[in-house]
């Protein structure tokens, strides 16, 4: 771990202030992630912006009858809302999937979304890896790429975003509220959230520079049947081989967000529209132009039947 | 004290204080967090500097130029050791590779630096600023490349690598039901719950070393050698260890490079490997491809069978001995097998957890349940038809205990197999896919000399002190069992101190060995001790009963404390052995029992319930044992199901270098799991009568959940683990 300085921000408006004034500065809210990046120098921020104490902990009504769940609302706390239990099962059935009781103590909605990928390459600096050090090249492409992407990965990238909590959101509709050091705030959908890699696979969010999550919108309950199911080869405290997130209402129309296949939770919206049809006509919607290695082409059927299971569950 | 003879009658077979189910005498330091861990020992000496560790970027290759000047200026620095400045050092006879490369490099993440700081903080960030260049050279990393050039070992661990007996081609060749299946396991790792971590001290030029070590007067010796010093200067301190599986019975990186930082420093110095580090900087379980060929009658009678594996290793180093059961399991009369060892560039290969045995029955016992299938009879009749009761290549020598068939009968019955429908594929419980597996347990017993020394004091306090270890398997409660029940004490009236190279060398931790090689060397001291404590007291020594704290003979009852009233006596003996391994096979035997459920959408693989039944000689502490027990099954199901080093046969390391990417079982994985011990002893082994079961648990264990999975599904994995990309393509389809 490389020395760093540290300052807890009290406002919003210090904490984008002290990112624009401070070069090489990183926000950090649970720290469950951006710590143990640090520790194997794979992030050597200069300095860092304790941004957990802005008052970004609540979840509130929208006025369109969705709500507002602020960025450092602990993923424990939001899994555990009567509000989120009642009306989006989906998401706290999500988050009680990934990590462990005392990850998500920690862990905030706003740096789930930004959590970086468990590529083993990644995390391992003395190998090359486009997003830890661009430039440098892909070890995963050509090596062990079980758990990699089969869909919207690059010749720089194959990694694939972890979170399950994300893959809900994606299936809810969320967006993305933010600030900037100027003020200025914006909602972005979570589906225009994350960037493709690319050639540029260390750019992987569409965020400035200094642009802080201030909270992610649920747009009004969907209803239907909310189910999770997360694949992996041990019970619990494991990533996902591939995830389906999804809500199936009562005619067989819905939405279906997939995890463990691409660089963000993979959502298409031709997908959802032939849900009606199957688990075979949505899941070639969902993977159409996959790009498989020999080691990870189990997931394009394990994608079919994982969502033919979630569709018979939904069906009861 | 020989054995050279079968035990008789004696104060052990009381069975008042052994082979009572009984709570570790450790437990409360564990519990409470209090047991003093190597990392943990601020208190044995002042003025510790932290080390970290720099592994190499290469596997294979010479290191052209390493800079240190960056981290030797950086803050709180004390030293940087390299092999350029450590001076001459040898490699200990247990490693293969040298514990501080450079500038050749043997594998990756060999060491090449250890930076020596005043914080761990500081010894970190000054690692990650020495700069290395390397040439790298082309390597060999992959096993099933290099089968054709694997040349024949020379014999290891008293296992021939190639083993022929009757007319194995002619037998296979007319055998009317026959297999012929290849089999692989994959790399695995320890991954023990305490990395390997050491704290080094030198008082002139002498070493103390306070370390997590199953082998004490080994490690002595390799850290003598290494080090070019000689064995009376080295200290090993190592009284608790937070798991091994065999990846601690040699001294490794942390160990050298603390006492060589402590020399730099000029001050006591602690390293620990970071757990990225660990999979490939120290040893590892070795892959292995096998080939089974069994050729049986129509009635199931096996007349044939051949097993031969492939495996790899660095230069000098040995091969998994995967056939070695093969060689004593079932009878046959036209029996082969053959090891062959490819050099391999990778991290070192070595012990772990019933090395051989383990990946070995993982090949045999699915093949085994393969032909049973091709013979139409259930697999518990087919291994009970073809049991052998002697050594099938030398049927003069027989078993001293073998109660396989029994262990497979009782668990049929506890487990409910006679409900089981052969067809596999033909059960079913909501969406999962239900089966049953079985497979046999088999390890060799092995006995090892030990020693240890007793001391009786005024207050009848019974200390015994040796160097063996206990690696969490329960060594400190039962040797406090043995002396106890010796000596007619209550167990609260042992101390029993282990694990540093002052006290008398003891059979150490591995093969499954130290129960009751430990034991039995304690035996052998106490039984110094009594007749010390006869004679003391005027009693006749071979009359002397000792119970409930006296001694008593000829009419006459003595305090057994008074015996030590005007000073302690002190006993020490050591156990030797003479051939009765060799008259006698001695061996332990197991039944493991699995119930799986696939899932019929997905192929996610979950077990249900586990059942072991053990055949191991006395048990000295059927708590204890179970637990080890349990704790076997709970790797084997790993092994079954999750847990490969993956292998990059570009680069030449194992990837999944960290618990995250190692997948070991959650307690989510685990559920229910029964152990059943038959009531046995066995006069053959020591007068002790006990055998071993920590890795007799693991053997079989990863077969009867593959076993299982085809029953559940109808489709058979021969590609250790089992998961579910192997199955995927092959489940019923979809509705």
């Amino acid at each position: 771990m490389k020395s760093f300085t540290y300052e807890r921000a009290e406002t919003p408006a210090a904490a984008t202030a002290a990112f624009a004034r401070t070069p090489g500065a990183r926000f950090i809210a649970g720290g469950t992630n951006l710590l143990d990046l640090m520790k194997l120098e794979i992030e050597t921020p200069a300095h860092l912006i304790d941004v957990s104490r802005l008052g970004f902990d609540r979840i509130e009504a929208t006025n369109d009858g969705g709500l507002r769940i602020g960025a450092m609302v602990r993923n424990t706390d939001l899994a555990s809302d009567a509000r989120i239990r009642r009306d989006y099962g989906l998401l706290a059935r999500a988050l009680v999937a990934g990590a462990s009781g005392q990850l998500r103590n920690k862990a905030t909605t706003a740096g789930n979304l930004l959590q970086r990928t468990r590529c083993p390459y990644f995390y391992d600096t003395n190998q090359p890896c486009n997003k830890r050090k661009p430039g440098s090249g892909c070890a995963a492409i050509g090596g062990f790429s079980r758990l990699h992407a089969v869909i919207g990965a690059s010749e720089a990238c194959i990694a694939i975003h972890p979170s399950d909590m994300a893959v809900a959101m994606q299936a809810l509709d969320a967006a993305v509220e933010t600030v900037d050091a100027a003020g200025k705030a914006r909602s972005i959908a979570l589906a225009d959230f994350y960037r493709a890699p690319g050639s540029t696979p260390h750019l992987e969010t569409v965020l400035a520079p200094g642009e802080l999550i201030t909270a992610v919108t649920l747009p009004k309950p969907p209803g239907g049947t909310h189910i999770y199911h997360k694949v992996r080869d041990r019970a619990s405290y494991a990533f996902a081989l591939i995830s389906v997130g999804a809500v199936i209402r009562r005619d067989g129309s819905g939405h279906v967000a997939l995890g463990g296949v691409g660089y963000k939770p993979w959502r298409v919206a031709a997908a959802d529209a032939e849900l009606p049809r199957g688990a075979k006509a949505a899941a070639s919607a969902l993977l159409a132009g996959a790009k498989t290695s020999h080691e990870n082409a189990y997931k394009l059927p394990l994608v079919e039947r994982t969502l033919a299971a979630v569709l018979a569950q939904a069906k009861g | 004290m020989k054995f050279d003879t079968p035990a008789t009658d004696n104060p052990i077979d009381r069975l008042k204080v052994v082979g009572k189910p009984t709570n570790r005498i450790d437990g409360p330091l564990k519990t409470s967090g209090t047991a003093p861990y190597a990392y943990e020992r601020h208190d044995v000496v002042p003025n510790q500097a932290y080390g970290y560790v720099v592994g190499s970027a290469i596997a294979k290759g010479r290191i052209t130029s390493i800079d240190t000047a960056a981290a030797k200026a950086a803050p709180g620095v004390l030293a940087v050791v390299t092999a350029a400045n450590a001076g001459k050092l040898g490699k200990g006879n247990f490693n293969t590779a040298h514990l501080l490369g450079g500038p050749d490099i043997e594998h990756y993440h060999q060491a090449i630096a250890l930076v020596v700081a005043e914080s761990f903080e500081q010894a970190r960030a000054a690692a990650a600023l020495v700069r290395v260049q390397y040439d790298r050279a082309k390597g060999n990393f992959d096993l099933a490349k290099s089968m054709d050039g694997a040349v024949k070992p020379p014999p290891a661990f008293g296992t021939e690598a190639d083993t022929r007996f009757g007319d194995f081609d002619a037998a296979f060749a007319s055998a009317p039901v026959k297999l012929d299946a290849r089999y692989t396991t994959p790399d695995h790792s320890h991954a023990m719950m305490e990395p390997h971590a050491s704290i080094a001290s030198w008082d002139g030029d002498k070493l103390t070393l306070w370390t997590s070590n199953q082998m004490i007067a080994w490690s002595v010796g390799d850290m003598a050698k290494t080090l070019g010093i000689p064995k009376e200067n080295v200290r090993l301190v190592s009284p608790y260890i937070g798991g091994g599986f065999g990846g601690k019975l040699f001294i490794r990186s942390d160990a050298l490079l603390a006492a060589l930082g402590a020399k730099a420093a000029g001050r006591p110095v602690k390293v620990a490997l970071p757990r990225p580090l660990m999979t490939n900087n120290t040893t590892h379980r070795p892959a292995t491809i096998q080939r089974i060929r069994l050729g049986a009658t129509t009635d199931g009678k096996l007349t044939a069978i051949g097993h031969e594996s492939w495996s790899g290793d660095l230069k000098g180093g040995s091969p998994e001995t995967a056939v070695a059961q093969t060689r004593l399991l079932y009878a046959a009369p036209n029996r082969m097998t053959a090891m062959r060892l490819a050099t391999l560039d990778l991290p070192e290969g070595n012990a772990m957890r019933a090395p051989g045995e383990a990946p070995g029955l993982m090949a045999l016992e699915i093949a085994i349940d393969e032909m049973a299938e091709k013979l139409g009879l259930d697999p518990i009749a087919f291994r009970v038809l073809n049991d052998t009761q002697v050594d099938p290549e030398k049927p003069e020598r027989r078993f001293s205990q073998r109660r396989l068939n029994e262990c497979l009968e009782i668990g049929a019955e506890k487990f409910g197999w006679n409900g089981r429908k052969a067809k596999p594929g033909a059960t079913r419980d909501g969406r999962w896919l239900v089966g049953m597996g079985v497979a046999a347990a088999f390890r060799n017993n092995l006995n090892e000399k030990s020693a240890a020394r007793v001391r009786l004091d005024r207050n009848g306090t019974v200390t015994v002190e040796t160097d063996m270890t206990d690696i969490g398997t329960g060594s400190y409660t039962i040797i406090a069992q043995t002396a106890a029940e010796m000596l007619g004490v209550p167990l609260d009236r042992v101390e029993v101190r282990l694990g540093d190279s002052a006290f008398p060398v003891s059979a150490g931790s591995g093969g499954q060995w130290g129960a009751n090689s430990s034991t039995a060397g304690v035996y052998a001291a106490c039984a110094k001790l009594r007749t010390a404590v006869a004679e003391k007291l005027g009693l006749d020594p071979a009359a002397a009963v000792f119970e409930n704290g006296k001694v008593r003979a000829g009419g006459k009852s003595v305090a057994l404390a008074k015996a030590a009233a005007d000073g302690d006596l002190v006993a020490e003996d050591m156990m030797e052995y003479g051939d009765l391994a060799q008259t006698y096979q001695q061996s332990t035997f197991g039944a493991h029992f699995c119930e799986v459920g696939v899932d019929a959408m997905t192929g996610e693989i979950r077990v249900r319930r586990m059942l072991a039944v053990c055949a191991a000689g006395r048990i000295l502490n059927p708590k204890a044992a179970r637990s080890q027990v349990i704790g076997a099954m709970t790797m084997g199901a790993g092994a079954a199901l999750m847990e490969e080093l993956a292998v990059d046969k570009r680069f030449g390391f194992f990837v999944n270098h960290d618990l995250a990417g190692y997948e070991v079982p959650v307690h989510a994985d685990i559920p229910h799991q029964e152990v059943i011990f038959l009531d046995e002893v066995d006069p053959t082994t020591s007068p002790m009568k006990a055998k071993g079961v920590g890795e007799l648990g693991i053997c079989g264990v990863a077969a009867a959940v593959a076993n299982a999975v085809y029953h559940a599904t109808g489709v058979r994995v021969r590609n250790y683990p089992v998961t579910l990309d192997k199955l995927i393509d092959k489940l019923p389809d979809l509705a």
